[in-house]
C-alpha cells in the first residue's frame, strides 16, 4: 500500500546504521503511539494490520457464492451444471430432475463438508487471536486480545510465554537488557538465544518507566527471512535524539517463547499476517493427491468418448434423415417449428444426444470420493495403534483430501528435533583413557547402591589413571555454560533434578551441555551454581569443591571445542570439550588410540561424542593467556579474528582425558520406522536446521546412514576448497561410476552388498546450487547435477536450512521429472513451509507447539505413527480408492453404452433405453452404496502383514492401479459388458414373444431387461473384487440389490399420481412372470463377468504381484479372520520383538543399562566399521565423523 | 488422575470396527476355485442350453409377407392402389396339425415404434380417462393434437393416430367346406394396461365424453365404435388399442393379433387343410420399405421360437468349461511361485 515510498531517514547522528543500501521499503512505528517531538521530520504515518491470524478460507458471509464459484470451478460440477442448464433449455430426451437432483446431491454434501472444515479453522483462529496479552497503556499493564494489538504498542510477555507477534525489545527483568528466548516452534533450536535491549531504553523495565520512553522506530517493511532485520530506533529523550541500529539481535519473533527472564517489555512493530512467522507460512493452497489427477484426466477421455458419441450419432441421424421417408413417415409426421430450423436442430440434436450419454460422466463419483475421504479418514483418527499414551493424543485428519496420496509417497522429507528425536539429551556414557563409565539408569526410583552408580569396564584403574579420572569428571562440571534455576514449581519439560528441598534445573543453550552436567551428576558430581565468579560442585564424598572461573573461550562452529580456564587452590587448569577432530590435533599426551577407538565406535552408534583435555597453567603462563585474551577482547577492529587467534594459541598442548557420548534420544522405534520405509522403496530426507554433526549423528542411529554406507558432503568447508562446479561434477563422477552399468534391484539395495551413498549438504551450499540464473544455463546444470545425486543417493541430509530452504528441497524434488510424491514430516514451525509445499504435509505433536500440526494434512503423535500410516493406512485408501475411480467409469459404460448402441435401433432419436427413474437412481442409489462401503473398508490384505512386509508398498508404487492400460482394460470390459447386456436382450426380443400368453412386451420391458442384468453385473463384479467380507458387506451388497429389486416392484406396481406418464406400469412385473427373462438375467451376468474372472485367475497364475503371492500363501478359504484380531497388549509385545536394538529407541527403559561391551554379538562386526574407516581416510569424500560440539547461543 | 481420565477420553474406540479388525470371510480367486466353479456352471448351461435348444425346435411357427411389392404376391394391387378397404386374400397349406395354443400376430419391419419423439406422443391422462385432458391435450401430442379446425384430437398424438388397422379373418377349407375360424381378441394386451392403466372417462354412453372432439386423422371410426361387437371392448381399452399402444422396443415387431379360439375342431391347435386369411388392406408401409407380415405360432412355456437363448446358454457353457481347461493348463504349467 506504500510500495516506494522512501522512509524519510535521519542521518546525522547515525553513527552505525546498517545496511542502510538495502531498504527498499521501510516503515516508521511510535513507540507507545506517542508522537516525535514537532522538531523532527515528520513521518507519514501508515496503517498496519491488525494482529489477526486468519487461516480459514471463508467469512459467513462469502461462504455461499464463493463455495459455489470453487465448486463449479471443478470440471465435473461445471459440466453437470451445464447439462442441467441444456436439460432446462432444449427439448432433451430426460428430464432435468435426472442431472439437477445428483447435482444438487454433491454440491450439497461438499458445501456442508467444507464449510464444517472452514468452521475448525474458525476456532483455531479464533484460540490464537482471542488469548489475552499484556499491554502497557498509560502506565498501567491492561489485558488485551491478541488480535486487538497494534503497531506501537509496548506489550508485557512474561516467561514462557509466547510473543504474539514480532517485537523489539525495550528492556527485561534483567538488568543488562538481555533475554532469553527459544525459537524452537520457529526453526527447531530448542537452544536457548539471547537477545539485547537497546543501551538507551534497557533501564525502563517497569510500566511507569517504559510509558515514558518516547522514540520512533524505522525499519524495513516485513520480510520471511527469520534471521534478517534491519532497523533503527530513535530516541527523543535526551536534549539531542539518538539514534541507535537494530539489528535481528533485538527482535523477538512471533511463535518463539521467553525463557528464564521473569519479564520483558517490548514494543510491536509486525502484526498478524506480517509477521515473520506468518510470511513463513505458504498460502494454503489445495492440495490435489495423484489419484485426483489421474480420475480428472479419465474424465477428460470420458469427455471426449461422450462428445465422439454424441458428434458420431449427430451424423448418422442426418444421414438417416436425408431419406424424406425415413425423416418424416407417415406415422411420426413432425411439427411445424420441428420442419424449420435445420442448423439450429442439428445443434440441439447434438445437445441432446450429450444429455442422453451424460450418465458415462459419473456423476456421484465425486460425492462418493469426496465421502469416501470423508468417512475414510475416521480409521485414521480411530486407529487405536496410532494413539499415544504418553501425550494422551491420537492421529488427527486436518483434510481428508489426501488419504490415497499416504500410500503413493516417494519420498520422506523429515524434520530431525523432535521429529526423529525426542528433543532430549541423555547422558550414555563417558570414558577416561579408555575405561568405560556408564551411569545407573534410576532403577525403580532408587539409585543403585554401589560405587556411587558407576560401573567399572576394565581393570579398575592405577593411580595415574585415577587422577585422570579425578579431572576428566571436574572438567565436565566446569567446562561450560549452564545455568542453574532455581524453581518451586515442576515444569514437565525441563530437565529437573529433585535434591529434596527445592527443584532445580539446568537451563544451557546447548541441550547437550546439560546432558553432561546431568550425567555427572549421576556419577556423583554435582555443579551446584555460579556464584561470585565461583563455580560451586559437589563432589562424591559430599564436599563442596570451588573454582574460580577466570575465563571462557565461548564455543564456536569454526573452532568446534570451548574453553574454561579456572583457578583452584592456587592451581590454574585449562579444561578444553570439542569435537575429537579439533581436540586430537592439539593434544600431546594421554591414552589417544583408546580413545579414538572408543570415539568412532560410539559415533558409528550415533551418539554425540565430545573429547576432553585440559592443561595446567603455570602462573606464568596464565599471564601470557590474560593478556593474550584481554588484548583480542578489546580489539575494535576484526575482533573476532584476533579472538580466534588468540584462542589457537591458547587450546594447545593439551593433555587428553577422554571422551563423551551423549545421545538425543530417538523416538521409539524411529529406526524401525525408517528402514521399514526403506524397504518400501521410500527415500527418506532429513532436513533440519541443525548442525551438520548432530545431524548426521542421528542418521546413523536412525539407520538413515548404515554402517557401510559412503557418505558425500556437499557442504561449504568443501566448496570453499574447491569450486561448487568440481564438488558437483566430482560427486556426481563418484556416484555414477558406482551405479552407471548396474540395475538397481530393490533388494539387493537393502543387503548391502554395493555402496550406498549418503549425500550430506547444508543450507549455504543448497542455496547455491540453487541460485538461478548467475551464468545462466550452468545454474539449470547445477540443480540437475544436484538431483541426478540425489537420485542414486539412498539417503540424504540437509542440515543448516531455513524453513523455506525446506520447501524449496521439497519443491525441487517435486518439480523434477519423475514427479515423486512427497511427504514432509515435521513438528515445528520451522517445518510449516515444508508441510505446506509438499503432496502430503504431516505434523508430529511435538513439544514445540502445534502449528505444525495446525498446517498439516495429518497430524500423528510419534514419528513410529508414520509406518502405519504409510504402510497400512494409505496402501488400503490407495487401493480401495483406486478401484473405486474405475470402477465408477466402468459401471457407467456399462451403464451408457447400451442406450448408445440403442439409438442404432431407434432411428437415433434419442431415445432412452431407460426410465428416468432408472437413469437418476442407478447412480445414487442402485450402485453407490456397494461401491461405498467398499471403499471404506476393504482389505485385499490383512494390515499385519503389510505391516509385516514393508515390500508390498512397492506393488502400488506409481499410481500402478490407475495407470492407463488398467483404465482401458476396465473401459473396455464395461464395453464388453454393455454389448452382452444390449445384444442379449436384443437377439431374446427379436420378432418373439417369451411369454407363455403369447403376450408381446414393449421397448420399457427391453431397457428394464438390460437394467437388470446391469445392475446384477456391476453388483456382482464388485462382489468379485472383494476380499474382505464382512457383514456390513453381505448387507450392502445384497441390501442393494434386494432394494433394486424392491424399489422396481413399488415403482412399477403404483400409479404414481404426481407423474405425467406411467409407462413402467407392471413392466418388471412382467418381465418377472416369464420364465425366458430370468434364463437371460442368469446367462447375461454370467456371460459378462465371465472374462474377467478368466483374466484374474490366468493374470494371477502367470504375473503375480507380490501381494498376490502372498494372499496365494494364506490359505484359499480363511474361514473367518477373527484369528487375527489379537488383544492391544499382545501387538505391543510384538512391536518390541521386532526392534533390532531396543536401547537405542526404547524410553527409558527400567532395566539397568549395562556395557555395550557384554553383548558382543552386536558389535563384533568390525569389518565393516574398518572399511569404513579406511575409506574415509583414503578419499576426499569420505566423511570423517567427528562429534558433536556443545552448541552456543547466538 | 486427572491426566489419565483426559487421556482416556481422547482414547479412541477399541473396537472392532474403528480398528477395522471386523471378522470377516476373505475368499480369493484362485485357481483352486474357480477351475472346478467354471466347469460346475459350464456343464449346467449346457445342460439348460440343450433343454432350451430342444424346446425352441418342437415350435411351429408360420409367417407370411403380404407387403405386397412382388407382383405375385396376393396383396400387390392393393399394395399399389390407395383405396381404402382394398381386399386380398392369402392361403396356405397345414399338413399337419398346428399344436394349439395358436397365437396370430401381426409383424412389423422397419417400423419405428420407439422413436422418442413417436413414443412421447400421447397423453397418458387422457388415456386414464381425465377429461381435462379431452379439451386441451397435452403439448406432446404435437402436431397431432388439434385438427386443422383447431378441435382437440382424442385420443391425441402419433402412436394412436398411427394405430394399425389391417384386418383379418382366417377360414379353414376342408373337404369343400369352409369354416370361419373363430379369432379371439381378448387378453391380447396386457391385463394392466386393460384394467388399470388406461381407463375410459366415467360417462355413459360413451360416446358423450368425446363431445367436442375429433377422432384421430388417421381413424376410420373414431374410438368409442371401434367394437361395434362388444361395447366393452370400445375407447381406450380397446385390446387392438392397447396392444398397439405398447411400444414395440425394436423396428422390427410383431403384435398379438388374435388368439385361436380353442373350441371345437380348433381345441388343439389348427387341424390341417387349406387355409385363407382375408386381409382388409389399408396400412401403407412402401414408403419406408416396410414389411407386413402375419404369423401363425404356438408357444411353449419358454415362449415363442427363438433359438437365441438355448444356443447362447450351449456357447456360454462350453465356453466356461474350454477356460477352465485353459486355465488349468496355464495353472500346471506355471503353478504358483509360493508352492515351490
Amino acid at each position: 500500500m506504500d510500495s516506494e515510498r522512501e522512509g524519510p531517514l535521519i542521518l546525522v547522528e547515525c553513527h552505525l546504521c546498517v545496511g542502510e543500501e538495502n531498504w527498499v521499503d521501510s516503515r516508521t512505528i511510535y513507540i507507545g503511539h506517542k508522537e516525535p517531538p514537532p522538531g523532527t521530520e515528520a513521518f507519514i504515518q501508515q496503517r498496519f494490520p491488525d494482529n489477526r491470524i486468519v487461516s480459514s478460507k471463508y467469512t459467513f458471509w462469502n461462504f455461499i457464492p464463493k463455495n459455489m464459484f470453487e465448486q463449479f470451478r471443478r470440471v465435473a460440477n461445471f459440466y453437470f451444471l451445464i447439462i442441467f442448464l441444456v436439460q432446462l433449455i432444449i427439448d432433451t430426451p430426460t428430464s432435468p430432475v435426472t442431472s439437477g437432483l445428483p447435482l444438487f446431491f454433491v454440491i450439497t454434501v461438499t458445501a456442508i463438508k467444507q464449510g464444517y472444515e472452514d468452521w475448525l479453522r474458525h476456532k483455531a483462529d479464533n484460540a490464537v487471536n482471542q488469548c489475552s496479552v499484556h499491554v502497557v497503556h498509560h502506565g498501567k499493564v491492561v489485558r488485551k486480545q491478541s488480535r486487538k494489538l497494534r503497531v506501537g504498542d509496548v506489550v508485557l510477555v512474561k516467561e514462557d510465554e509466547t510473543f504474539p507477534c514480532d517485537l523489539i525489545l525495550l528492556s527485561s527483568s534483567r538488568d543488562d537488557g538481555t533475554c532469553f528466548v527459544t525459537t524452537a516452534s520457529l526453526d527447531g533450536e530448542s537452544s536457548h538465544k539471547t537477545y539485547y535491549a537497546v543501551q538507551e531504553t534497557k533501564a525502563y523495565n517497569t510500566e511507569k518507566e517504559v510509558d515514558t520512553i518516547h522514540a520512533t522506530i524505522e525499519c524495513e517493511q516485513p520480510q520471511p527471512d527469520l534471521y534478517k532485520f534491519v532497523g533503527r530506533i530513535n530516541i527523543y529523550m535526551t536534549n539531542e535524539p539518538v539514534a541507535r541500529p537494530l539489528g535481528s539481535e533485538n527482535l523477538l519473533l512471533r511463535g518463539a517463547t521467553l525463557k528464564n527472564t521473569e519479564y520483558i517489555y517490548a514494543v510491536v512493530i509486525y502484526t498478524g499476517m506480517e509477521t515473520k512467522m506468518a510470511l513463513n507460512y505458504q498460502s494454503k493452497s489445495q492440495k490435489r493427491s495423484a489419484v485426483e489427477k489421474s480420475m480428472n484426466a479419465y474424465l477428460v477421455v470420458y469427455l471426449c468418448i461422450l462428445i465422439s458419441k454424441a458428434l458420431i450419432n449427430t451424423a448418422l441421424k442426418y444421414v438417416w434423415q436425408s431419406d424424406p421417408n425415413k425423416d418424416e413417415p407417415f406415422y411420426n409426421q413432425k411439427t411445424e417449428v420441428e420442419r424449420q430450423r435445420h442448423l439450429i436442430r442439428a445443434f440441439t440434436d447434438f445437445l441432446a444426444f450429450m444429455v442422453l450419454f451424460n450418465y458415462i460422466i459419473p456423476v456421484s463419483m465425486y460425492v462418493t470420493v469426496e465421502m469416501q475421504k470423508f468417512l475414510g479418514s475416521y480409521f485414521i483418527m480411530w486407529d487405536d495403534e496410532m494413539f499415544d499414551e504418553e501425550l494422551g493424543e491420537r492421529a488427527v485428519v486436518n483434510t481428508s483430501d489426501l488419504n490415497e496420496e499416504l500410500g503413493q509417497v516417494e519420498y520422506v522429507f523429515t524434520d530431525k528435533t523432535g521429529t526423529l528425536t525426542e528433543n532430549n539429551m541423555e547422558f550414555i556414557e563417558c570414558c577416561v583413557d579408555g575405561h568405560v563409565y556408564v551411569p545407573h539408569a534410576i532403577c525403580n526410583g532408587q539409585v543403585m547402591p554401589g560405587a556411587a552408580g558407576m560401573d567399572m569396564i576394565d581393570s579398575s584403574p592405577g593411580p595415574a589413571a585415577r587422577e585422570h579420572e579425578e579431572l576428566f569428571f571436574r572438567a565436565l562440571c566446569l567446562c561450560h555454560t549452564v545455568q542453574v534455576k532455581e524453581e518451586d514449581t515442576v515444569d514437565g519439560i525441563k530437565h529437573g533434578i529433585h535434591q529434596g528441598k527445592s527443584t532445580s534445573f539446568y537451563i544451557s543453550s546447548s541441550p547437550d551441555e546439560v546432558a553432561l552436567v546431568e550425567g555427572m551428576k549421576r556419577l556423583g558430581f554435582t555443579y551446584l551454581r555460579l556464584k561470585d565468579g565461583q563455580m560451586e560442585i559437589l563432589n562424591r564424598e559430599d564436599e563442596v569443591e570451588k573454582f574460580e572461573l577466570l575465563d571462557v573461550l565461548t564455543f564456536d562452529s569454526v573452532r568446534r571445542r570451548m574453553s574454561v580456564i579456572v583457578r583452584a587452590t592456587g592451581e590454574v587448569y585449562l579444561f578444553c570439550k570439542g569435537a575429537d577432530s579439533s581436540i586430537f590435533p592439539r593434544v600431546i599426551s594421554g591414552k589417544v588410540d583408546q580413545v579414538r577407538a572408543r570415539v568412532e565406535q560410539n559415533a558409528v552408534e550415533g551418539l554425540r561424542t565430545l573429547c576432553v583435555a585440559y592443561r595446567s597453567l603455570s602462573p606464568e603462563q596464565y599471564e601470557e593467556v590474560f593478556q593474550l585474551l584481554n588484548r583480542a577482547k578489546l580489539a575494535l577492529q576484526d575482533r573476532d579474528k584476533q579472538l580466534a587467534e588468540a584462542y589457537d594459541l591458547i587450546e594447545k598442548d593439551l593433555i587428553l582425558l577422554g571422551a563423551t557420548a551423549v545421545e538425543d534420544r530417538l523416538q521409539e522405534k524411529a529406526a524401525d520406522t525408517i528402514e521399514s520405509l526403506h524397504k518400501a522403496g521410500i527415500k527418506v530426507w532429513v532436513l533440519t536446521g541443525d548442525k551438520m554433526e548432530t545431524a548426521a549423528a542421528t542418521c546413523y542411529a536412525s539407520k538413515l546412514f548404515h554402517r557401510n554406507t559412503q557418505i558425500l558432503e556437499l557442504t561449504t568447508k568443501r566448496t570453499e576448497e574447491q569450486s561448487l562446479h568440481d564438488v558437483l561434477f566430482e560427486l556426481s563422477r563418484t556416484v555414477l561410476r558406482q551405479h552407471g552399468g548396474m540395475t538397481r534391484d530393490t533388494f539387493s539395495e537393502l543387503s548391502g552388498d554395493c555402496t550406498d551413498y549418503g549425500l550430506i549438504i547444508d543450507g549455504a551450499t543448497l542455496s547455491a546450487v540453487m541460485r538461478p540464473g548467475q551464468e545462466g544455463s550452468n545454474s539449470g546444470n547445477y540443480k540437475e547435477k544436484f538431483l541426478e545425486i540425489c537420485r542414486n543417493c539412498s539417503a540424504v541430509l540437509c542440515c543448516r536450512m531455513a524453513p523455506l530452504q525446506k520447501a524449496q528441497i521439497v519443491k525441487l524434488i517435486k518439480a523434477s521429472e519423475e514427479h515423486p510424491i512427497t511427504l514432509a514430516i515435521g513438528d515445528g514451525a520451522n517445518d510449516v513451509s515444508m508441510i505446506l509445499e509438499a503432496h502430503v504435509g504431516i505434523g508430529i505433536m511435538g513439544k514445540e507447539g502445534r502449528q505444525a500440526v495446525r498446517n498439516s494434512d495429518y497430524a500423528i503423535p510419534k514419528f513410529k505413527h508414520l509406518k502405519k500410516m504409510l504402510l497400512v493406512h494409505g496402501h488400503y485408501y490407495y487401493i480401495r480408492i483406486s478401484e473405486l475411480v474405475q470402477y465408477f467409469f466402468y459401471k457407467n459404460v456399462c451403464f451408457i453404452f447400451p442406450q448408445f448402441l440403442y439409438q442404432f435401433f431407434c432411428g437415433f432419436s434419442q431415445q432412452p433405453l431407460y426410465d428416468t427413474a432408472y437413469l437418476t437412481l442407478y447412480n445414487i442409489s442402485f450402485t453407490s452404496l456397494p461401491i461405498l462401503l467398499y471403499s471404506l473398508i476393504e482389505q485385499h490384505i490383512n494390515m499385519d502383514i503389510l505391516k509385516k512386509d514393508p515390500c508390498l508398498y512397492r506393488d502400488i508404487a506409481k499410481n500402478s492401479l490407475l495407470r492407463w492400460p488398467t483404465f482401458i482394460y476396465w473401459t473396455v470390459l464395461g464395453v464388453y459388458d454393455a454389448i452382452v447386456m444390449f445384444f442379449g436382450a436384443y437377439f431374446l426380443f427379436d420378432n418373439t414373444t417369451f411369454t407363455s400368453n403369447g403376450q408381446m412386451f414393449g421397448n420399457w420391458t427391453f431397457g428394464t431387461l438390460v437394467f437388470t442384468v446391469l445392475v446384477f453385473t456391476v453388483t456382482f463384479k464388485l462382489a468379485l473384487d472383494t476380499h474382505y467380507w464382512t457383514w456390513i458387506n453381505h448387507f450392502v451388497i445384497w441390501g442393494s440389490l434386494i432394494f433394486f429389486v424392491v424399489f422396481s416392484l413399488l415403482w412399477g406396481g403404483i400409479i404414481w399420481p404426481f407423474l405425467n406418464y406411467q409407462r413402467m406400469y407392471y413392466v418388471f412385473m412382467q418381465m418377472l412372470s416369464s420364465g425366458p427373462a430370468w434364463l437371460s438375467i442368469i446367462l447375461l451376468i454370467t456371460a459378462s463377468l465371465l472374462p474377467d474372472v478368466v483374466k484374474k485367475v490366468i493374470w494371477r497364475t502367470l504375473w503375480p504381484t507380490t501381494t498376490e503371492r502372498i494372499q496365494g500363501q494364506l490359505s484359499e478359504f480363511t474361514p473367518l479372520a477373527s484369528l487375527h484380531a489379537p488383544s492391544k497388549g499382545s501387538s505391543h509385545r510384538r512391536g518390541s520383538e521386532n526392534q533390532r536394538n531396543p536401547r537405542r529407541s526404547e524410553p527409558f527403559t527400567k532395566k539397568v543399562m549395562f556395557t555395550r561391551w557384554q553383548k558382543a554379538p552386536d558389535y563384533c562386526t568390525f569389518t565393516p566399521l574398518l572399511r569404513f574407516a579406511d575409506s574415509s581416510r583414503h578419499s576426499r569424500q569420505g566423511y570423517n565423523y567427528s562429534g558433536a560440539g556443545p552448541e552456543t547461543s547466538v | 488422575m486427572v491426566k489419565q481420565e483426559s487421556e482416556s477420553a481422547n482414547r479412541p474406540d477399541n473396537t472392532a470396527f474403528t480398528q477395522q479388525r471386523l471378522p470377516a470371510w476373505q475368499p480369493i480367486l484362485s485357481a483352486g476355485i474357480v477351475i472346478p466353479g467354471f466347469v460346475l456352471i459350464g456343464l449346467a448351461f449346457i445342460g439348460i442350453g440343450v433343454a432350451l435348444f430342444v424346446t425352441s425346435k418342437s415350435i411351429q411357427e408360420l409367417e407370411f409377407d403380404y407387403t405386397g411389392y412382388s407382383n405375385e404376391s396376393p396383396c400387390s394391387s392393393c399394395a399399389q392402389s390407395v383405396v381404402a378397404n382394398c381386399k386380398c386374400s392369402l392361403n396356405f397349406t397345414l399338413t399337419t396339425l398346428l399344436q394349439g395354443p395358436v397365437f396370430f400376430y401381426y409383424g412389423l419391419s422397419n417400423y419405428f415404434q420407439n422413436y422418442r419423439r413417436y413414443g412421447a406422443s400421447k397423453d397418458d391422462n387422457q388415456l386414464y380417462g381425465d377429461l381435462s385432458y379431452f379439451t386441451s391435450p397435452s403439448s406432446s401430442c404435437s402436431p397431432y393434437d388439434y385438427d386443422s379446425s383447431k378441435k382437440p384430437i382424442v385420443p391425441c398424438g402419433s402412436i394412436a393416430n398411427s394405430m394399425f388397422n389391417d384386418t383379418f379373418t382366417l377360414t379353414w377349407t376342408v373337404n369343400g367346406k369352409t369354416n370361419n375360424v373363430s379369432l379371439d381378441g381378448k387378453g391380447i394386451a396386457w391385463w394392466t394396461d386393460y384394467n388399470v392403466k388406461y381407463r375410459n372417462p366415467n360417462v355413459t354412453p360413451l360416446k358423450n365424453a368425446f363431445n367436442g372432439t375429433v377422432k384421430p386423422i388417421n381413424w376410420a371410426k373414431p374410438a368409442y365404435e371401434l367394437d361395434a361387437s362388444d361395447p366393452s371392448n370400445n375407447g381406450f381399452v380397446n385390446q387392438d388399442f392397447l396392444v398397439w399402444m405398447r411400444r414395440a422396443a425394436l423396428p422390427n415387431f410383431r403384435k398379438l393379433y388374435r388368439r385361436i379360439d380353442a373350441s371345437g375342431d380348433y381345441k388343439n391347435g389348427l387341424p390341417a387343410g387349406n387355409y385363407t386369411v382375408d386381409i382388409t388392406y389399408n396400412y401403407p408401409v412402401r414408403a419406408f420399405n416396410g414389411v407386413k407380415k402375419i404369423v401363425f405360432s404356438n408357444v411353449s412355456w419358454m415362449g415363442g421360437r427363438n433359438e437365441f437363448l438355448g444356443i447362447a446358454y450351449l456357447v456360454i457353457g462350453s465356453l466356461c468349461v474350454v477356460m477352465s481347461v485353459v486355465m488349468l493348463i496355464v495353472y500346471a504349467k506355471f503353478k504358483f511361485p509360493d508352492e515351490e
